[in-house]
C-alpha cells in the first residue's frame, strides 16, 4: 500500500511561501492558522537553508498516540486525518508533534483553544461529513486527494522543491536528483545526521 | 486504531492525455511525475467540467451541486516570468485555483503571490466605485460625473496651460494593448510626457543594450537557462524577485553542474544557492566588470573571433580596461585580486555563459553605462547569440517588457519607433490620422519631436520655476492609470507636488499611496480600475513571449477595464471616433483583439506585426505542445507546428506569414525564418574618425572610414554572406530581389512614399513586403552588423565608473565624479553640484550607512494589492530595515526593535523595525520598497476611503532616498544612497 509523504529538498527551496499561500487559497485557511511554514535556518549566513514544513503524516504519528479522544488517525494512503467533532482542543498533539504542526484558532490554555486546525493533505477530513461536501469543506478544506489530485502546496512549489505523494515514488525521484547533482550523498543535513561526509 | 478509506471520486469527467492512466489508483507514477512537474504531460484543456461535491467559497457563493465549473486561463499580474493562472469559476465567482502543468514558462508552479492571486479580484478591500476628495472627505460619485468633471478640467488645463501640463503615467500592469492605447491617447491628447515604471526599472536597460546590439530586451530565456554551464547574476535576487525562474536556473545548474555565481551587496535567497558568492560595494559595477575584462584580456581568455567579426570598438574599450589593474579593482569595490579572477576565468572559460541582472544595476545614476558594461563582458566571451548564452536581462512587472515596447516611454511612439517626424507619419498611416491634425494637437512641431519628463521627475516638473522646465507651463495634472507613488525616489518634494497639482486622477484598483500622502482638500479622483484578470488581453513576459489572457470574471464592484475607460476619456475629449477608427467599440466596450491587431498592422520595427490574436489564442490552446527547452512545438503540429511558445518578438512579417519567433536574439545558428538573427545595423553602415597616426615619424591626423558591418558572420541560410545593411526598397532593388515583391506589397510601398519608394524600409513597409523578401533570402530584415562596444551616441560612450551622488567614498568622488550638470528630458540634471555639495559637507560623516533597497517574495511593487491581499500580507507585516550586526551593536539597536531612520535630503526620517543580520555587510542597510502608508512616523490609514486601506501599512524607503538621474534616461538612484539609524 502507497504511504502519502512530503519531502521538501532543501537544495531547492528558496522560501518563496508558494506553498504557504496556496494552501491558505485552496482550504481557505483563516488569518493566524498556519498550516504549513517554510522555516529557514543560517538566515542571511553561508549556508542558509529553506526548508517547507507542516504534518509531516508520520507513520505511527506521535500526536495520535498522545490524544486523549483518539481523534487523529491516519488513513490507508498513510494521511494522518482528525475528527474535529471529537477533538477538545487540549493541545497535547501541539506537544507531542515534532513540527509543530498542530495550529489552534485561539490562544489560550487547556480546552480553550477550539478545535486542532492542521495540514490534512489536502484529503478532506477525518469526521463523519460525507467527502467532498460542503460540510467537510467548511470543516477541513479541500479534497483534492479525493479527485485524485496532490496537495495544492506540492503542486505549485516554485522550484518543485517540495515533493508529495507515494513515498516510494519521491524517494526515487529524490534519488535521481542527488545523483544528478553529482555530490554525493548530496542531502543537504547528511553530516550532521550522520557524522560523515559520503562521496560518489 | 481507526483507519479511514479515501473516497475517490475523478473530478475530470473525461480523463484525458496521460490522466487516462489514473483509473484506480489517483495517483500513479506517471499521473505523479506530472503533477511534480518532472516531465511535461498532455493535459488537454478542458472547458467545462463538472464538480461533483459543492465548496464553500468564503468570497463568493458556493457552487450548487452539479454547476459547471468553468476552467479559464489568464497569467499572473506579478512579475515578469509570466506564470500561467487557471481559474476555477463558477456562477461568475472564481471559487479555486489549479496548477497548470502545461505552461512550458511555469508548468504548475508559482510563488507566494502567484498562488494567491484569487485574492487580488476577491479582494474587499479594492476601491468599490468612484470618489473624489470634497474638502478632505471622499464621497462617492458616478462614474459618468467623474468622467465629466475631470475631462472639462483636463480640457481646461489644456486650454490654458497647453496639453503638456497634463501628465499621462501608465502602467507595467496593463495589458499591450491598453499600454498602447494610453500611448496612442497621449498622442492624441498631444504630448510626449507618457511614461511608465519602466523608467524606475530597466530605461536603463533598454537605452544601454538597444545601443550596444539593436534591441533593449532579454535576449534568451528563462527556459533557456537550462543551457548554461555558468550562470552570473549581478545586481539581482530572482529568488524573490522572478520565483518561478529559480526553477529553471536550479535545474539546470543541477543538469550540467553548473557554476552559478552571485554578485551583490546581500547575501541574498539566490546566494543561498549559489556555487559562489561575492559581496560588493553597491555602485561598483563597472569597476567589477572591467576588474574582470582586464584579467580576461591579460590571459588571453577573450573570443577573438566573435570580436572580429561581431564586435565593432574594442580598442577604445582595452584603453579603459587598462585603468583597472587588480589593485585600482580593489580600492573602488573592495574585491579581492584572486576572486575577480576567479569569477573572469568561469565566464570566460566555462561557456555557454549567461549574466543575468535586474535592478541591481540599472537603478544607478550610471546604469545606461552599467549594463553597457555587462554587454562588453558578454561580447569580449563572445557569449551572445547562442543558447545557453546572452543577456538575461529580469525585467520586474508582467507587462513592464510589453509596455515599454508599445511605447508608454517619454521618448518614443509604440515600438521604439521614436519621435521624429517619420516615426509620427509612420504611426498617422497606422491610424489612418492625417499627420497635419496630429500634429495641431502640439504646440509645436518641435514639441511633438522632444523626449518628454520622466516620471521620475514630475514633481520636478511640477515645482521647478516655469523657466527652468522646457516646455510652456510647469505639469499641472497628473493622470495616472496603475502606478504607484512610492516607488519613486524623494518622496518629501513627491508629497509637495501632489500638494500643488490642481488635478490629481488614480485609476487603479486600490486607492494607493497617491491618495493620502497629501493634505489635499479638493481636486483629487480615485477611478476604480480592474485587474487584468478581469479583462481581456495579451502580455509579454521578460523573454519578450506574449501570451494571451482570457477575462477569468467580470470586473467586480464597479470597476472598469482600461480599455474602456479611456475610451470614455477619449469620447469626452472628442476625439474618439478618430482614435478607435479601427477598433470595434461595441456599448462602451473595446475589443481587444483589434487593438492587438492595429499593433500588428503598425509593429514592424520590433517584430510586433506577426502576432494576432488567434495565434496567440492557439499558443494558450496547445501550451503543453511546446518544449520546456527549445520552447518549440513540434514541427508537424496543425496549429502551432515548429513555433516558439508565445511567439517571442521579433516576430517578422504579417501572421499569415508564420514566422515562429525568435526565442534566442542575434543567433546566427538558425536562418531568420526559424528564429535566428544577426546584430542589429542600427547606427549606419559605418563610423567616420578621425585618428592621430604616426606616419613617417610626423604625428598626423587620418580619417578613418570604420565598416560597422558584420564581417564573415551571417545567420544560417543568408544569401549575403557578409555583413549588409537594413533592408530598403532600394536594397532590395540593388541586390535584384524586389521582383519577389507582389503587385500588392508594391502599392502599398508606393503609397507610403509616392516620391521616394526607394527610401521605404522594413520598419515603414505596411506590407510587410521587404521583411518577407529579406527572409525568404534568408536575411534579418534589421541587417547584420557588429554590436558596438563605444556608443558614441551616450554620455559615456565607453563605460566609466562614476561614483553614485551619496557615496560612502567621498575620497573617490575626486577620481570618479558623476557627469557635469546638464539639461535633460526637459528638466535639469544637477547631480554633479549635489555630488559636490555631499563631499563638501562631509555629508557620509553624518550618514554613514550605504541605503540600498529592493524586493520581497511576498510583495510587489508599490505593494498596494499584495498588501492587501489576506494571504500575502499575514506573510509580512511590518516594513523592516536590514542591518548588520555590527552597525547594530554601535548604535544599540536590537533585532526587532523599532528604529528611526535618517536620510540625507530633506531632513526625512522613517521609523521603522530592525532586522539585525549578515545578510548585509558591514556599513549596508538595506530596506523593501514595497511600503507605503506611514510617513515620517505617522500612520496615514485614516486617509485611506473607508474600507480600501491595505492590511499591512509602513514606512516607505523612499521617504529617504535621494536625489541622482541617469542622463541617458532620467532613471533614479534608490540602490546606493546614504542614511543613519538610531534605535528609536
Amino acid at each position: 500500500m502507497a504511504r502519502m509523504k512530503f519531502l521538501c529538498d532543501a537544495d531547492r527551496c528558496i522560501d518563496c511561501n508558494a506553498c504557504v499561500t496556496a494552501c491558505k487559497n485552496e482550504n481557505e485557511v483563516p488569518w493566524g492558522i498556519n498550516r504549513r511554514r517554510v522555516v529557514t535556518i543560517n538566515d542571511g549566513k553561508p549556508g542558509e537553508r529553506s526548508v517547507s514544513m507542516a504534518c509531516m503524516h508520520c507513520t505511527d504519528a506521535p500526536c495520535a498516540s498522545v490524544c486523549p479522544v483518539k481523534c487523529i488517525y491516519p488513513t490507508e494512503d498513510g494521511i494522518v486525518l482528525h475528527d474535529k467533532d471529537l477533538c477538545i482542543g487540549c493541545g497535547y498533539c501541539f506537544y507531542a508533534c515534532p513540527f509543530g504542526a498542530p495550529q489552534y484558532p485561539q490562544v489560550g490554555n487547556f480546552g480553550s483553544r477550539g478545535k486542532m486546525d492542521k495540514c490534512t493533505y489536502c484529503a478532506g477530513g477525518g469526521g463523519s461529513e460525507a467527502p467532498g461536501s460542503a460540510e467537510e469543506y467548511a470543516k477541513y478544506g479541500s479534497n483534492r486527494f479525493g479527485e485524485g489530485k496532490l496537495p495544492m502546496c506540492a503542486e505549485m512549489c516554485s522550484t518543485k522543491s517540495l515533493l508529495a505523494g507515494d513515498g516510494d515514488i519521491i524517494a526515487q525521484l529524490y534519488e535521481e536528483r542527488v545523483e544528478t547533482r553529482g555530490y554525493g550523498s548530496g542531502a543537504w543535513g547528511w553530516t550532521t545526521a550522520y557524522h560523515e561526509d559520503v562521496k560518489k | 486504531m481507526l483507519i479511514r478509506k479515501s473516497e475517490r471520486r475523478p473530478e475530470r469527467a473525461k480523463p484525458s492525455g496521460a490522466e487516462a492512466g489514473q483509473q484506480s489508483s489517483g495517483l500513479d507514477r506517471r499521473t505523479f511525475l506530472k503533477r511534480s512537474g518532472i516531465t511535461i504531460g498532455a493535459l488537454a484543456a478542458v472547458g467545462e467540467i463538472a464538480l461533483h461535491g459543492v465548496r464553500k467559497a468564503e468570497a463568493g457563493p458556493p457552487p450548487p451541486v452539479g454547476a459547471p465549473v468553468t476552467i479559464r486561463k489568464n497569467i499572473c499580474t506579478h512579475c515578469s516570468v509570466g506564470c500561467s493562472v487557471i481559474a476555477k469559476v463558477t456562477n461568475g465567482v472564481w471559487i479555486g485555483q489549479e496548477p497548470d502543468y502545461d505552461s512550458p514558462i511555469n508548468r504548475g508552479s508559482h510563488c507566494c503571490k502567484g498562488a494567491a492571486v484569487r485574492d487580488d479580484v476577491l479582494n474587499e478591500r479594492r476601491l468599490r466605485y468612484p470618489v473624489k476628495l470634497v474638502n478632505g472627505q471622499w464621497t462617492r460619485i458616478s462614474w459618468e460625473k467623474a468622467i465629466d468633471e475631470i475631462g472639462d478640467k483636463l480640457l481646461d488645463i489644456r486650454q490654458k496651460a497647453g496639453p503638456d501640463s497634463v501628465y499621462w503615467l501608465g502602467s507595467a500592469k496593463f495589458t499591450n494593448e491598453a499600454a498602447y492605447l494610453n500611448r496612442k491617447l497621449a498622442a492624441f491628447w498631444g504630448t510626449n510626457n507618457s511614461d511608465h515604471q519602466a523608467r524606475i526599472c530597466h530605461s536603463t536597460t533598454v537605452t544601454g543594450v538597444a545601443n550596444t546590439w539593436g534591441y533593449g530586451a532579454m535576449t534568451n530565456s528563462y527556459n533557456d537557462i537550462r543551457n548554461a554551464k555558468t550562470i552570473l547574476l549581478m545586481g539581482g535576487n530572482p529568488a524573490e524577485a522572478h520565483p518561478v525562474s529559480l526553477q529553471h536556473i536550479l535545474e539546470g545548474k543541477e543538469l550540467n553542474r553548473a557554476n552559478m555565481i552571485v554578485v551583490d551587496p546581500r547575501m541574498t535567497r539566490t546566494a543561498a544557492h549559489a556555487t559562489e558568492y561575492v559581496r560588493v560595494r553597491p555602485g561598483t559595477h563597472i569597476a567589477t566588470i572591467y576588474g574582470m575584462l582586464w584579467h580576461i584580456f591579460e590571459n588571453g581568455w577573450e573570443d577573438k573571433e566573435f570580436l572580429s567579426q561581431r564586435v565593432y570598438g574594442l580598442d577604445e574599450v582595452r584603453k579603459e580596461i587598462a585603468k583597472w589593474p587588480p589593485k585600482e579593482v580593489e580600492r573602488v569595490t573592495g574585491l579581492p585580486e584572486a576572486q575577480v579572477k576567479h569569477v573572469a576565468q568561469l565566464f570566460a572559460t566555462q561557456k555557454p555563459a549567461t549574466l543575468i541582472w535586474a535592478m541591481g544595476q540599472t537603478q544607478f545614476t550610471t546604469g545606461t553605462a552599467n549594463v553597457r558594461a555587462s554587454c562588453l563582458l558578454l561580447l569580449a566571451t563572445g557569449n551572445m547569440g547562442q543558447p545557453g548564452a546572452g543577456a538575461n536581462i529580469f525585467r520586474g512587472h508582467t507587462n513592464v517588457q510589453g509596455a515599454t515596447d508599445l511605447g508608454l516611454d517619454v521618448t518614443s511612439l509604440p515600438l521604439y519607433y521614436g519621435l521624429a517626424e517619420e516615426a509620427w507619419r509612420h504611426w498617422c498611416r497606422v491610424w489612418e490620422i492625417d499627420y497635419d491634425w496630429m500634429k495641431s494637437r502640439f504646440p509645436d512641431k518641435k514639441l511633438m519631436e522632444t523626449p518628454g519628463i520622466p516620471s521620475t521627475r514630475w514633481f520636478d516638473a511640477t515645482l521647478l520655476p516655469k523657466n527652468q522646465i522646457s516646455q510652456p507651463n510647469p505639469v499641472q495634472a497628473m493622470f495616472i492609470m496603475g502606478h504607484g507613488v512610492n516607488t519613486i525616489t524623494r518622496m518629501p518634494e513627491a508629497v509637495k507636488g501632489i500638494e500643488k497639482l490642481e488635478l490629481l486622477v488614480v485609476c487603479d484598483p486600490y486607492p494607493t499611496a497617491w491618495s493620502v500622502l497629501s493634505e489635499r482638500k479638493n481636486g483629487t479622483y480615485l477611478l476604480p480600475a480592474c485587474t487584468s484578470f478581469e479583462m481581456e488581453g495579451s502580455r509579454t513576459n521578460s523573454n519578450r513571449s506574449l501570451q494571451w489572457g482570457e477575462k477569468i470574471v467580470d470586473p467586480v464592484f464597479e470597476a472598469k477595464n482600461d480599455y474602456d475607460m479611456m475610451y470614455m476619456f477619449a469620447h469626452k475629449f472628442g476625439f474618439a471616433d478618430l482614435m478607435f477608427k479601427n477598433i470595434k467599440v461595441e456599448n462602451g466596450a473595446v475589443s481587444a483583439e483589434d487593438i492587438l491587431r492595429e499593433i500588428n498592422r503598425g509593429g514592424w520595427s520590433t517584430g510586433y506585426c506577426g502576432q494576432s490574436p488567434e495565434r496567440l489564442k492557439a499558443h494558450m490552446r496547445n501550451q503543453h505542445k511546446f518544449d520546456l527547452v527549445t520552447l518549440r512545438a513540434p514541427k508537424d503540429d496543425p496549429e502551432v507546428g515548429g513555433e516558439y511558445y508565445g511567439l517571442p518578438w521579433p516576430c517578422w512579417g504579417t501572421p499569415e506569414f508564420k514566422h515562429p519567433g525568435t526565442p534566442i536574439l542575434y543567433n546566427t545558428n538558425l536562418p531568420v525564418k526559424e528564429g535566428g538573427g544577426t546584430f542589429r545595423a542600427r547606427f549606419g553602415v559605418e563610423r567616420v574618425v578621425k585618428r592621430k597616426v604616426t606616419e613617417n615619424g610626423q604625428e598626423v591626423e587620418r580619417e578613418d572610414h570604420d565598416n560597422l558591418l558584420a564581417e564573415g558572420s551571417y545567420s544560417v541560410g543568408s544569401e549575403i554572406k557578409d555583413g549588409y545593411p537594413e533592408f530598403t526598397l532600394g536594397v532590395l532593388k540593388k541586390l535584384g530581389w524586389d521582383k519577389d515583391l507582389t503587385a500588392q506589397e508594391l502599392e502599398v510601398i508606393a503609397r507610403i512614399n509616392p516620391a521616394d519608394p526607394d527610401k521605404v524600409s522594413w520598419s515603414t513597409d505596411l506590407s510587410g513586403g521587404i521583411q518577407r523578401v529579406a527572409i525568404e533570402h534568408g536575411c534579418s530584415p534589421y541587417g547584420n552588423a557588429k554590436a558596438r562596444m563605444i556608443a558614441w551616441n551616450l554620455p559615456d560612450p565607453v563605460p566609466v565608473h562614476r561614483e553614485p551622488i551619496y557615496t560612502p567614498r567621498p575620497d573617490l568622488v575626486a577620481d570618479y565624479p558623476t557627469l557635469p550638470d546638464a539639461k535633460q528630458f526637459r528638466v535639469p540634471n544637477i547631480g554633479f553640484s549635489v555630488q559636490k555639495a555631499a563631499v563638501d559637507r562631509a555629508i557620509s560623516k553624518q550618514f554613514p550607512l550605504i541605503l540600498s533597497s529592493g524586493r520581497l517574495v511576498e510583495y510587489e511593487g508599490g505593494g498596494e494589492e499584495t498588501r492587501s491581499n489576506k494571504w500575502l500580507a499575514e506573510l509580512k507585516q511590518h516594513m523592516y530595515v536590514e542591518i548588520n550586526p555590527a552597525d547594530a551593536a554601535e548604535r544599540g539597536v536590537v533585532d526587532g526593535g523599532w528604529v528611526w531612520v535618517t536620510g540625507a535630503e530633506n531632513g526625512s526620517r522613517a521609523r521603522m523595525k530592525a532586522q539585525v543580520t549578515e545578510r548585509v555587510g558591514k556599513g549596508v542597510a538595506w530596506m523593501p520598497f514595497h511600503f507605503a502608508g506611514w510617513y515620517e512616523g505617522a500612520d496615514l490609514r485614516a486617509k485611506y476611503p473607508a474600507g480600501a486601506d491595505p492590511i499591512v501599512l509602513g514606512e516607505s524607503v523612499n521617504t529617504l532616498t535621494t536625489y541622482g538621474y541617469d542622463p541617458a534616461t532620467g532613471m533614479q538612484e534608490p540602490k546606493a544612497t546614504l542614511c543613519q539609524i538610531r534605535a528609536a
